[in-house]
């Protein structure tokens, strides 16, 4: 079907029937990869400039301390010491959300977490200003810290943060839809565990930098590891005190980012003061162990869960409580609470549903959002706790997954609309390319598989500040050498949006995609896109681009038609050149002619402009997505039962990302999601002492896999061509990553029959539940066991009760 | 707290790096990746977490009158000073005179690089690998690479691009799968009750 015989959807089809490279839907190589590839690109840390100063920044070693004063006398003596900077300097208090402003770049009065920054030395090199800060006198007086949820809420009258109105609360949400009670009290089978999950961290290989520099007529500039330029220029302007048209913030090369970077840092404001205050270029490049106290990580939760079934197998009821540990600052923690909510409500029809969910501040470092920002943990929970539920009614648990789908074009409990849904073909792909039903129960003794499905966002249908003005904007301009110039404030964290802009304006102009410059993340030269975050860049921005490549694209066609005497749509634009019935010509000349006739510049604007979606009551706006993305993993895991120590061989992963519009792309942000939910369940913790200590700061201490952790991951591309994406496009860099957790526990329990309900899913932890299944006389087989829950007889009242639901296949209508 | 400022002190330092020598005067403690990014401008080697954990630094080394590239090692944990009877070959070396080497074609093609801040380290290991094993296995392929952390890719289109460099394999090809229209639910919204504070 071509995209002139029907209706054409919001978001566009391809235009062109057949790929052609570099249009949408090739596997066009990254544009930025050569610059990447010979050690050329220009990251944060890459920069110097003359006459350049290099930064520390003093922590607080106190979980919980009043500082009474700051002494940085010493330290100015100091041999190559420049400036100085305390808090009292730059008080303001900001934040990323309007509504929880409650940090500061430097502690005045109040250091809230072992690591929390107090004092910053500027000097001629790194050295000099390291040693500087030994110098610096703080004192401190010291407070009880509050390390976890439960000393947090029982000691309100000790605060973390003043933001906090009542106790140490960050934000309590509670939402009911439907009598959940009532649907519980009916169901025929209930699971009701409690799972926790450990906080963990982005550990992006580039720490964070930030290079400042004021020019003679004091406008700042600030190149900066972030990935949401726009809030950073916002906050500098108000911490700072000047104008936004004052200030300008670039996004470098961006050496990963996870949501690590997507808080305004200290960092960036120190260097920016220091800059202002010195008049000379200063940079601030955090240490690995910095970048483990900026953290901004998955938050800790513990949720207490109810998942509830009617006797055919269909999710009557979800109660889950949460309590969620967030540090010792907001970050988004305001969304985090909404989101381990809010984006639960799919890839399953819930009968009824409700959630309470207590961010709490801590004196640890401040959590935030990591991929999958919110409903990974939950995520986890619900679709073990489903694994749980469906046993008890003797269903596999691919049908009960199948047998809960909700559709397409539907709305789920809690008034969040779903377009398309290409769920049940994820489901399908991973159970036949993981064999499930010849393979499942004949592994052999502690292998199994486990299988979990997961739904995400692309992009929130509301900015994080209330405005009219689009999420996201583009300018694109056509010179009449050929050269298309698109100019995006969106960032590429190397998730490859620079690249799928090259495409699309092929797709659309028929120009050689490597004829495209992006010029990109500066909020001086571009217009403004929100950021990098909540995996809105492709659809948003995507959007934005098509829309104003259309408007040249009819410029350059009405030039030609005028030239060739023919009708402007019979006019194509196709790999480099405007073709005519009459003739053909290049690209260039179609420009000339199309620049001739607008008599300047061609040039045109498109934007992203924000649906009213999501839910009629108070919070039902966050977690409203334009569209939603869909996800089945299927895990293979041994276990071996004297050790505890488990291996995850593979996992199968079938991700609906709407239409790849560079399928090598999608398969990386697919493969990446799934290694870093592994890593998750396998090793990855934020662990501290009882004094708030971060225990070993560093990738070696810390861990994470290296090549030989990693299982095999085979990624699969569902494609489910959404009305309202751009060409059908919905995310693919964070919804991927849920279903890892949940499918390798419920890969460990078909392995050898124990439940493990808390990450990471350490060997000692796996020993310890196979020690108490044999204590309750459970085997120790592997395959071939609960042939009860196989058979096609009913589950014996012993294992759960409940009549055996009819068999059905497909979607429940 | 007085602070000893002996350490100020700087020496002289040969480096042979990409072909190209350097005399350099650098404090005593400076490291080689520092020596390299700072120093020299070669800031295609990383630091990522300046203790030897990360990989980001890799460069390769030999013996100055040895032939080849060498193996591959840490710049980050290697004194400027002791890299002197060294010939240092760094990411901005690795093209020849033929162009970009196969390794960085591949990276490049396969989608093996996302942020890239791993990838000079990790072209840098997997070119190391190659020169002393022309085909390797995936085994032996994640060994050489297991010093070289990556956050972004899971590491799986890495292996390809070493095995396409390699001349064992094409890069990926399978085409993303269709999903058929599903039927809708007759899903019903609840009117939400809302007991937030």
């Amino acid at each position: 079907m071509s995209a002139t015989d029907a209706p054409k959807p919001p978001g566009g089809t391809r235009r062109h029937p057949v790929h052609e490279p570099g249009n949408v839907g090739a596997r066009f190589p990254k544009v930025d990869g050569a610059g990447k590839a010979d050690g050329s690109g220009i990251y944060a840390d890459d920069i110097r400039l003359p006459r350049m100063l290099h930064a520390k920044i003093l922590r607080s070693p106190h979980a919980n301390a009043r500082i009474r004063g700051i002494d940085v006398s010493e330290a100015e003596k100091y041999p190559g010491v420049v400036a100085t900077l305390v808090g009292g300097e730059m008080p303001a208090k900001y934040g990323v959300i309007p509504w929880t402003h409650d940090e500061q770049a430097l502690a005045t009065d109040h250091a809230r977490f072992v690591g929390d920054e107090v004092a910053c030395v500027a000097a001629v090199d790194e050295r000099a200003a390291e040693e500087a800060l030994r110098l610096v006198r703080v004192d401190y007086e010291p407070l009880p810290a509050l390390l976890t949820v439960e000393d947090a809420l029982a000691h309100p009258e000790i605060k973390v943060n003043e933001r906090a109105k009542v106790g140490n609360v960050t934000k309590h949400v509670e939402l009911e839809f439907g009598p959940v009670d009532e649907a519980l009290a009916g169901a025929a089978a209930v699971c009701h565990q409690v799972y926790q999950y450990a906080g963990s961290t982005h550990a992006p290989i580039e720490p964070h930098c930030a290079v400042a520099r004021v020019d003679g007529d004091g406008n700042l500039t600030v190149w900066s590891s972030t990935q949401i330029p726009h809030y950073v220029q916002r906050e500098l302007s108000r911490v700072l005190g000047l104008p936004q048209s004052k200030v300008r913030v670039i996004q470098p090369l961006l050496g990963g980012a996870f949501g690590g970077k997507s808080d305004p840092f200290s960092l960036e404001f120190c260097a920016a003061k220091l800059a202002m205050k010195t008049g000379r270029p200063v940079k601030i490049l955090f240490t690995r162990e910095e970048v483990f106290y900026a953290h901004r990580g998955r938050h800790p939760m513990r949720m207490d869960v109810k998942v509830a079934l009617d006797r055919d197998g269909r999710i009557a009821a979800v109660d889950n409580h949460i309590h969620i540990d967030g540090g010792a600052y907001a970050s988004f923690g305001l969304v985090t609470a909404y989101y381990a909510g809010q984006l639960l409500t799919g890839p399953y029809r819930f009968g009824t549903y409700r959630f309470d969910s207590t961010r709490v501040y801590t004196n640890k470092p401040p959590c935030g959002p990591k991929r999958g920002h919110g409903s990974v943990q939950p995520r986890f929970a619900f679709e073990v706790a489903l694994d749980e539920a469906a046993e008890k009614l003797g269903l596999d648990p691919i049908e009960v997954r199948r047998r809960n789908f909700i559709g397409e074009h539907v709305e789920t409990v809690n008034g969040q609309r779903i377009t398309s849904n290409g769920f049940l073909k994820c489901l399908d792909l991973v159970e036949e390319a993981s064999g499930w039903k010849e393979r499942r129960g004949k592994l052999g003794r502690g292998r199994g598989l486990g299988v979990a499905g997961s739904m995400y966002i692309s992009g929130t249908a509301y900015p994080v500040y209330p405005n009219e003005m689009p999420q996201s904007g583009v300018l694109v301009k056509l010179d009449r050498s050929g050269r298309v110039t698109v100019y995006s404030g969106a960032s590429d964290i190397g998730q490859g949006v620079n690249t799928l802009l090259c495409q699309i304006c092929a797709e659309e102009m028929g120009c050689d995609p490597r004829d495209v410059t992006v010029v990109a993340a500066d909020t001086d030269l571009t217009p403004v896109d929100l950021g990098a975050y909540s995996s809105r860049v492709t659809f948003m921005v995507g959007l934005a681009l098509r829309e104003a490549c259309e408007k040249l694209a009819d410029k350059l066609r009405a030039a030609v038609a005028a030239k060739m005497g023919c009708a402007p749509a019979d006019v194509r634009l196709e790999l480099g050149t405007a073709g005519a019935p009459q003739g053909a010509m290049s690209f260039a000349e179609a420009s000339q002619l199309a620049e001739a006739a607008e008599g300047a510049t061609l040039a045109a604007t498109g934007g992203y402009r924000t649906k009213k979606l999501g839910g009629n009551y108070r919070g039902g706006t966050i977690g409203a997505s334009p569209a939603y993305s869909f996800t089945a993993h299927v895990a293979e895991v041994e276990v071996d039962e004297e050790t505890g120590i488990w291996t995850v061989h593979r996992i199968w992963a079938a991700h609906d990302c709407g239409k790849a519009l560079n399928p090598t792309l999608v398969e990386g942000q697919i493969e990446g999601s799934v290694y870093m939910g592994a890593a998750e369940a396998q090793m990855e913790e934020m662990v501290y002492d009882r004094r708030g200590l971060l225990f070993g700061p560093s990738l070696l201490d810390y861990r994470i896999p290296t090549s030989l952790d990693t299982p095999e991951i085979d990624a699969r591309i569902v494609e489910s061509e959404d009305p309202n994406g751009p060409y059908g496009a919905k995310e693919a860099g964070e919804g991927p990553l849920h279903p890892a957790i949940p499918a390798i526990a419920n890969a460990i329990h078909d392995a050898c029959g124990i439940r493990i309900r808390q990450l990471p899913f350490y060997p000692h932890r796996i020993l310890q539940l196979l020690r108490e299944r044999d204590a309750r006389g459970g085997t120790a087989t592997g395959g071939g066991r609960r042939p009860q829950q196989r058979s096609e007889e009913p589950a014996s009242p012993a294992t759960g009760g409940g009549r055996r639901p009819q068999q059905r296949s497909g979607p429940v209508a | 707290m007085p602070v000893s400022t002996g350490h100020r002190r700087k020496t002289l330092v040969r480096l042979l790096v990409n072909g190209e020598e350097h005399t350099l005067a650098v404090p005593v403690q400076r490291t080689l990746l520092e020596a390299l990014r700072y120093e020299l401008g070669l800031t295609g080697s990383k630091q990522g977490c300046d203790k030897g954990d990360c990989g980001a630094c890799t460069v390769l080394a030999r013996p100055r009158h040895g032939s080849g590239r060498g193996e591959a090692i840490l710049s980050c944990i290697t004194l400027a000073q002791d890299a002197q009877d060294l010939a240092i070959t760094t990411i901005e070396g690795l093209a020849g005179p033929q162009g970009l080497d196969p390794l960085q074609r591949a990276f490049a093609d396969c989608g093996a690089l996302q942020c890239g801040f791993c990838q000079p380290g990790m072209m840098l290991s997997a070119r190391a690998l190659l020169d002393r094993c022309p085909r390797p296995d995936r085994l032996q392929i994640q060994e050489a690479l297991s010093g070289n952390l990556c956050r972004c890719t899971g590491y799986t289109k890495i292996y390809e691009a070493v095995e396409v460099a390699a001349g064992v394999r094409e890069p990926a090809s399978r085409a993303p799968v269709r999903s058929e229209r599903a039927a809708a639910s007759d899903q019903v919204a609840h009117a939400p009750k809302e007991i937030a504070p």
